[in-house]
């Protein structure tokens, strides 16, 4: 026998009090526990008025829209139904309550509802882990890379290697199977073989586009240099806010400072350091230690000293700093005076453009952990196949890179190669 | 009234096979064919193996079949496709005498115990409550048995096309089994509808050959059978001949009178093996196909020209055929025709072959939609083996599809169906690197001497190559630097580690002649199995990699589903998912993941509804 599943509920709108709150329903259940509570089943797809009454004493609870979505065309793949009530908190505890009442009805676990849609088929794993990463996107260019991938972004690029791929296994395979027996010439420089680069490239291109951590994690900015030299001013200036203290004594930074922020929708974490410097105060080397162990993990560098002693120009930028004080001291690439506020715009978009590249595009979806590490098989995969001029291990790597798209998306399978091989070539006797 | 624990139907290649095994295995068994003459006929092209096909021929061989000694017997040309690639993907192939071929496959089923012949027509199964119990002939005469295997071939409502004008019938010269069709209808078993062809037959006398370029046999003693005795009959040569844009005109020109293309044939035609009519109309732009010229046997004047199969009318068959180089006088004794039949989805069975809901009803060959020699013969080895074991009460015999393209052709067949004559391909067998024509029975015997169908002397013999190879391994075992391979002319990186040469065979410049200069005892052992060792370590990094593929398998094949199991119920299936599921009925988590379409998603969730109906 079959358990029947539970149908489950939870408030699906931000939490109470606002303008209105919205409960979802799903399950079996569903379009019963709409009913007992709207005293009807409104019509398909369409947002209904409705009197919400508690099933048991009658009374009234809310007045608002009820809409009902019939599995499995619904987003969850089974019935589904929606309560559009007034925000306020006992509204919706009293309407939950009464959904808690019913039988077969329990609170949804989290994630429970995308969950259900993934085991239903409505959502493959990328665009289920899109939705994931859209539900706690904080900035705008978080939003618009897990809309990306939650609308199919990262599968539509996997599903068009895919294609590229069996295209090429099909040729590889006709060579293998067909050669010898006069259907398919074998070439001295087959074309696959150009193919196969190509897509190579293509994927390693996608491996060194930037992740979906630095989006959610921010890109790390890390200020330094010589002590005193107004790392704690810039930083608060840069944050808006004193997140810094700040003093005229040399050293007065001694840990590392943290603040996340956004700039044009995109997240930082400005982290200041302590001056680097050798010091006989303990704590203070301490702090300098921590400041050289932060610049490691910077993806860019503030930096304020002297630009023959910057550690990683390549990452750095170069700031004249105190442009209200001081000259612009040679080779550095931007004055600022974080008193006066002169110059910060400038850092500001040159904070910008150098962080671009370290986040993916518009409407470039950012590649998880999962999706890193599986490309990275799959590249490693070609990168088998593309070395090797043992057929058979050309033949291997591609079947191991199939493999590991499937993993990404779904599953495509011997027979789908076959299709491929067999509608592009004349073979068989 | 006599009494069989198993009856096999049909006396090809299938029928043949599936006899053999089950009276190896133990069983009394009877061979029931319509002609006793035609027991063995090779009836489509005088070819046996060929790529894909000659690792199920040594696989039969493995489990002490009778295709490959019959092939060695009758052989008249040996080729080994491939030659140039990988030992993996090698496929022994020879062209047989027909008479040669019939009068050893005689030979061998004369030479079996437990096994009759029996002369007659089968009219209908004896079933009794869901079961078989035995098989009713034409002549009233009813067999007993615990079992039957159904290898008819394509005589389950078989219809035969020449040009526009058809005939019931299975083959030319034979009738089709209509009432067992009938029958079959009755109890329900999905059909569809399949086509194959043949080319026309040539008078090699009229072929001027001395214009064509020639293909001699191979070189060396290789043979199809571990037990072959080496190249028995005289060797000839084949030819080559193309058609040629002339061929192509007069093609098109008759496309109007071919059953294919007029909507006579209904049935579906095999991709890879497609008739010439349909290469022309799908691939014009090309500008000639190769055409093998393939002789049918030793004092036989028949060519069988391999490329050209067609149900055109006879004219257009003799102007296409003169088109061509070396044929511009050639007769034509049998015009080329269509054969249209039935098969039965394939995936009503279990791995046995048996079929789900008829306990005791084994099904193989043409009959389950597959084409060729060589598939017919392994289904019917899996056939015959499991029809004597139900039998016998005993354990089913499985065949795994990490382990052999027999268990890749019976899971595919068993999950996907047919959608075409099937036909055996490497490409099919996601292990392919493992499964090599020439470790075939080292994969397998083992597995045949448990299941109780070997002989004495395949046994010994077996045992003997399997000390032969311990003794290679121990040599292979022996430490070298890179400067004492230099010595024996190998040339590889010398990095000052002494590795055994085993590992050093990962080198491509480290091969079998080099390995014979290093140790010179390797020279005296057989060659074949030599070189077999040198693949093995050549490719073993990446048998070690599928090897933890093959550990994931096992553990999703661990999971099983009961067969009950309704897939309407489970949420999230699409109805297309559950038509396929419902059709092959998986019988484990691994099984489903392999049916076509299912995805991960579904899988998980298939997962689930199995874990909750197991708690």
């Amino acid at each position: 026998m079959n358990a029947p599943r539970d149908t489950i509920y939870a408030l699906s709108s931000g939490s109470p009090p606002a303008a209105i709150a919205v409960i979802r329903i799903s399950g079996p259940d569903a379009m019963a526990a709409l009913e007992a509570l709207a005293g009807r089943v409104p019509p398909p797809r369409r947002a209904s008025l409705a009197r919400l009454c508690d099933p048991r004493s009658g009374d009234l609870l809310d007045q608002g829209l009820a809409l009902l979505f019939p599995g499995p065309g619904s987003a969850t793949g089974e019935d589904l139904a929606e309560l559009h009530l007034h925000g306020g908190r006992s509204v919706v505890a009293s309407v939950e309550a009464a959904l808690g009442q019913m039988r077969g009805l329990r609170r949804a676990e989290p994630g429970e509802f995308t969950r259900r849609a993934f085991e239903n088929g409505r959502l493959d794993l990328t665009e289920a882990e899109g939705i994931a990463d859209l539900l706690e996107a904080e900035t705008e260019a978080q939003r618009r890379s897990a809309l990306a991938l939650a609308g199919g972004a990262l599968s539509r690029e996997v599903a068009g290697w895919q294609n590229r791929l069996l295209a090429i296994a099909a040729q590889v395979e006709a060579e293998i199977d067909f050669s010898d027996e006069g259907d398919v010439e074998a070439e001295a420089d087959p074309r696959w073989s150009s193919d196969l680069h190509e897509l190579l490239v293509n994927v390693e291109r996608a491996l060194a586009r930037p992740s979906a951590e630095r989006l959610r994690d921010g890109v790390r900015v890390v200020i330094a240099g010589p002590p005193n030299a107004g790392k704690s001013t810039l930083m608060n200036a840069l944050a808006g806010r004193d997140v810094a203290i700040t003093s005229p004594i040399a050293g007065t930074t001694r840990d590392v400072v943290e603040a996340p922020v956004a700039f044009h929708g995109y997240p930082f974490v400005l982290v200041d350091t302590a001056g680097l410097r050798e010091s006989e105060d303990a704590i203070e080397t301490i702090g300098v230690d921590r400041a050289k162990a932060n610049l490691q993990y910077a993806d860019l560098i503030l930096w304020l000293g002297s630009p023959r002693e910057c550690p990683d120009p390549a990452r750095s930028i170069l700031i004249s700093p105190k442009a209200d004080t001081d000259l612009r001291a040679d080779g550095t690439e931007i004055s600022v005076s974080a008193v006066t506020g002169e110059g910060v715009d400038a850092l500001l978009n040159s904070i910008r453009d150098r962080s671009a590249k370290l986040l993916p595009g518009e409407g470039e979806a950012a590649l998880h952990r999962r999706h890193r590490d599986v490309l990275g098989e799959a590249a490693a995969a070609l990168r088998v196949a593309a070395d090797s001029d043992d057929i058979l291990i050309v033949a291997e790597g591609l079947r191991q890179a199939r493999m590991e798209f499937d993993r990404l998306t779904g599953q495509s399978g011997v027979e789908n190669m076959l299709d491929a091989l067999f509608g592009r070539f004349c073979i068989g006797k | 009234m006599a009494g069989y624990d198993v009856i096999v139907v049909g006396g090809g290649h299938a029928g043949c096979e599936a006899a053999a095994a089950a009276a190896r295995k133990g069983a009394r068994t009877a061979l029931v064919s319509f002609c006793r003459d035609t027991i063995g006929a090779m009836s489509c092209n005088p070819a046996i193996g060929g790529l894909g096909k000659g690792h199920l021929v040594r696989e039969i061989d493995a489990f002490d079949g009778i295709l490959a000694r019959a092939a060695d017997h009758a052989a008249i040309h040996y080729r080994m496709l491939n030659a140039s690639k990988g030992a993996a993907v090698r496929g022994p192939r020879i062209q047989a005498d027909r008479r040669r071929f019939r009068s050893a496959i005689h030979a061998l089923l004369d030479a079996q115990d437990n096994l009759s012949i029996v002369e007659g027509e089968a009219a209908a199964l004896v079933l009794e409550q869901g079961a078989v119990r035995g098989l009713t002939l034409r002549s009233g005469e009813i067999l007993h048995a615990g079992a039957v295997v159904l290898a008819t071939g394509t005589f389950l409502n078989g219809k035969l096309h020449f040009g526009m004008s058809n005939c019931a019938g299975g083959r030319v010269g034979e009738s089709a089994a209509v009432q067992l069709s009938d029958q079959l209808r009755a109890l329900n078993l999905p059909l569809g509808r399949l086509k194959t062809g043949t080319p026309p037959r040539l008078d090699g006398r009229t072929i001027n050959w001395s214009a064509l370029e020639v293909q001699p046999s191979d070189d060396g003693a290789w043979s199809m059978s571990d037990l072959g005795e080496g190249r028995v009959a005289p060797q000839l040569f084949c030819a080559i001949t193309r058609t040629n844009p002339e061929t192509h005109d007069t093609i098109r020109s008759g496309l109007d009178r071919s059953p294919l293309f007029s909507g006579e044939i209904e049935g579906i035609g095999p991709r890879y093996c497609p008739s010439i009519e349909d290469k022309i109309h799908r691939f014009g732009d090309r500008d000639g196909h190769q055409i093998f010229l393939e002789p049918e046997g030793l004092d036989d004047p028949l060519i069988y020209p391999n490329g050209i199969s067609t149900s055109l009318p006879e004219d257009v068959q003799l102007a296409m055929v003169r088109s061509m180089a070396g044929l511009e006088k050639a007769k034509i004794v049998q015009p080329g025709y269509a054969v249209e039949y039935d098969y039965i989805d394939p995936r009503i069975l279990e791995p046995t072959l048996g079929v789900r809901s008829v306990a005791g009803l084994y099904l193989a060959g043409q009959i389950n939609g597959t084409t060729g020699y060589e598939e017919a013969a392994a289904q019917g080895l899996v056939a015959g083996l499991n029809a004597a074991a139900y039998a016998a009460k005993e354990q089913a015999i499985l065949f795994d599809r990490a382990e052999s393209y027999i268990g890749v052709m019976v899971d595919d067949l068993t999950l996907h169906g047919v959608t075409e004559p099937y036909r055996m391909l490497t490409a099919r067998a996601e292990y392919r690197l493992r499964l090599r024509a020439d470790n075939a029975d080292v994969r397998l015997t083992p597995m045949a001497i448990s299941a109780g169908c070997v002989s004495d002397e395949r046994r010994t013999h077996f045992e003997a190559r399997q000390a032969v190879r311990r003794q290679i391994e121990e040599y292979l075992s022996r430490s070298f630097s890179a400067q004492e391979l230099g010595a024996a002319s190998m040339s590889v990186k010398d990095d000052g580690v002494r590795r055994p040469l085993s590992e050093w065979m990962r080198f491509p410049a480290v091969d079998e002649e080099g390995a014979c200069r290093l140790i010179p005892e390797l020279a005296a052992l057989a060659g074949e199995l030599v070189s077999a060792a040198v693949q093995d370590h050549r490719y073993a990094p990446y048998l070690q990699r599928q090897e933890a593929e093959v550990a994931r398998l096992r553990s999703d094949d661990a999971v099983r589903l009961h067969d009950g199991i309704d897939y309407a119920a489970i949420p999230g299936l699409s109805r297309e998912m559950i038509e396929r599921l419902d059709a092959a009925r998986p019988a484990t988590l691994g099984a489903a993941s392999r049916v076509r379409g299912i995805t991960p998603a579904a899988l998980a969730a298939i997962l689930v509804h199995a874990r909750r109906m197991a708690a």
